[in-house]
């Protein structure tokens, strides 16, 4: 079982959250140019680190809320948690 | 190669059996190869085996890690099938039949190759129009496909919950009686047999560090047990492949995420096919040593463990009970994990890459093990002639960026949710 530590509503079991994908995926600006290589990257292409993986999860049965966790796609450690607009350092 | 015949087995009972050769040897890395097969799991063997039967190349290495067979292709629950409603992998699976109905002849090695069906349960009516759609696509491909309904379901697993008052009652089913099961690790050993047989070097405990790319085009690999120059590399390693990507600073439409599978205690024969819940992921066989095989959903997270977590067994097999209740008296005997390279659109990849002479072989998602004989055949189709079979043309990479996606079951690119 993995824990999760909402920034919102402290520690809670994965149960309570749906998995949402790499949080380092950034959606091209609309207002420029993009290229098909731009959409192809934001939409299909993963780096799927073996190691700290920042990922994006839902607190779908509490807060509902979006939240950012740095886990370890080897070990399965939760380093931190952030909130979806937070800045991580 | 000493043939594996009633006769041998008769004249070495003479000698204990103490005097069998050795199914494949260890050799020492040579400075250099034709063909560097990176990978010896299920297709990086059959690679090496067809590259040697059919294009007559045999200065062959297959570059493991580990031990041969010791990763997908010893962890799946050996269902074996080609039920697919798109051309490029209907086709491309029912060659893999033909395939696998001849191996154990081919291979010299009895890979219990059972065909003994699957049936998808259909658990509404939208699902049955579903199944009769899809089942009318095999068809055509020249696959066999039977929709069953409720009564001729029950005549054949009646062990299932075929009772009023349940969640998801038991409308019908898909049935492609040609599909089954082999005994998984017998593949990997017969195919590793037969291209040792032929020259073929297979190098275990030997890891891949790095590539050796001049002006775009491979030279070589480097690895734990030193560098080996190489006039043509295949990648055919499963969920390490972002791994060996990022080394040759790739981004591939491909996520690596963990699957569990369990089997049961042992028990009587109860169950002759492969069977499939409609309203969730859960599919059980029985084994020949009659445990039940039981497998599911992804943990659903990124992940290169190898190892499970409760939840997701939990979720599977209430599935499970839910299908078959008897299920929930037996205990568990064994649970594992793998890891799958999940691709964008859950099809395959089998391609030449942007690197001259480099290939690549991955994205088999949960369905790889069937897969093994048309993965190697076609896998080494085109690095022996440097270009795609019609088989594989469609598991191009590029397929993202054309927007040409084989997208079975209609997901997208939530590789975690399919």
């Amino acid at each position: 079982m993995l824990y999760i530590n909402c920034p919102h509503c402290g520690m809670r079991s994965q149960n309570e959250f749906s998995y949402g994908g790499d949080a380092s995926v950034k959606r091209p600006e609309l207002n420029k140019e993009v290229s098909d290589q731009e959409w192809d990257d934001f939409v299909y292409n993963r780096k799927s680190l073996r190691g700290k993986h920042l990922e994006l999860w839902q607190h779908i049965s509490g807060c509902r809320q979006w939240i950012k966790v740095e886990r370890d796609t080897a070990t399965h450690e939760i380093f931190r948690t952030f909130k979806a607009d937070e800045e991580v350092a | 190669m000493q043939k594996y015949s009633i006769f041998n087995l008769v004249k070495n009972a003479f000698s204990n059996h103490e005097n069998w050769d050795l199914a494949w040897k260890d050799p020492t890395p040579k400075e250099e190869y034709d063909v560097v097969i990176i990978g010896g799991g299920g297709h990086g063997l059959a690679t090496a085996y067809y590259l040697a039967k059919e294009h007559n190349i045999t200065n062959v290495a297959i570059i493991e890690k580990g031990w041969i067979g010791g990763g997908n292709v010893g962890r799946n629950t050996t269902i074996i099938r080609s039920n697919y409603m798109h051309d490029e992998n209907g086709l491309f699976s029912e060659f893999g039949m033909d395939l696998w109905r001849k191996m154990s002849q081919d291979l010299n090695y009895n890979v219990m190759f059972s065909p003994r069906g699957i049936i998808n349960l259909a658990h509404s009516d939208a699902q049955m129009n579903a199944y009769a759609r899809r089942g009318n696509s095999m068809r055509l491909n020249g696959i066999d496909a039977v929709l069953l309904n409720r009564e001729q379901v029950k005549e054949i697993i009646p062990m299932a919950d075929f009772s009023e008052n349940v969640r998801f009652p038991i409308f019908g089913g898909l049935m492609q009686p040609s599909a089954g099961t082999a005994r998984h690790d017998a593949v990997a050993w017969g195919y590793a047999r037969q291209a040792d047989s032929m020259g073929v070097d297979i190098i275990q405990n030997c890891e891949v560090t790095g590539f050796d790319v001049v002006a775009g085009k491979i030279k070589g690999i480097r690895t734990s047990r030193g560098n080996i120059k190489a006039k043509k590399v295949g990648i055919c390693v499963a969920g390490s492949t972002n791994i060996l990507a990022e080394k040759l600073n790739m981004t591939l439409p491909i996520e690596t995420h963990l699957l569990q599978a369990c089997v049961s205690e042992p028990v009587k024969p109860v169950l002759d096919n492969v069977v499939t819940f409609g309203a969730g992921h859960f599919y059980v066989s029985q084994s020949d040593k009659g445990e039940m095989v039981m497998g599911g959903d992804l943990d659903g997270y990124n992940s290169y463990a190898q190892r499970g977590n409760l939840p997701t067994l939990q979720h599977v097999l209430t599935e499970g009970i839910a299908m078959m209740p008897f299920l929930s008296k037996l205990k568990m005997l064994r649970t594992w994990g793998g890891i799958m390279d999940m691709s964008m659109d859950g099809s395959p990849i089998i391609d030449k890459t942007h690197i001259e002479g480099l290939y690549l072989n991955c994205g088999w998602c949960y369905g790889g093990f069937k897969a093994t004989p048309a993965s190697g055949w076609t896998f080494a189709h085109t690095i022996a002639q440097d270009r795609v079979h019609e088989l594989n043309a469609g598991y191009s990479l590029n397929r993202f960026s054309t927007g040409n996606l084989i997208d079975e079951k209609g997901l997208g690119t939530k590789t975690w949710i399919s």
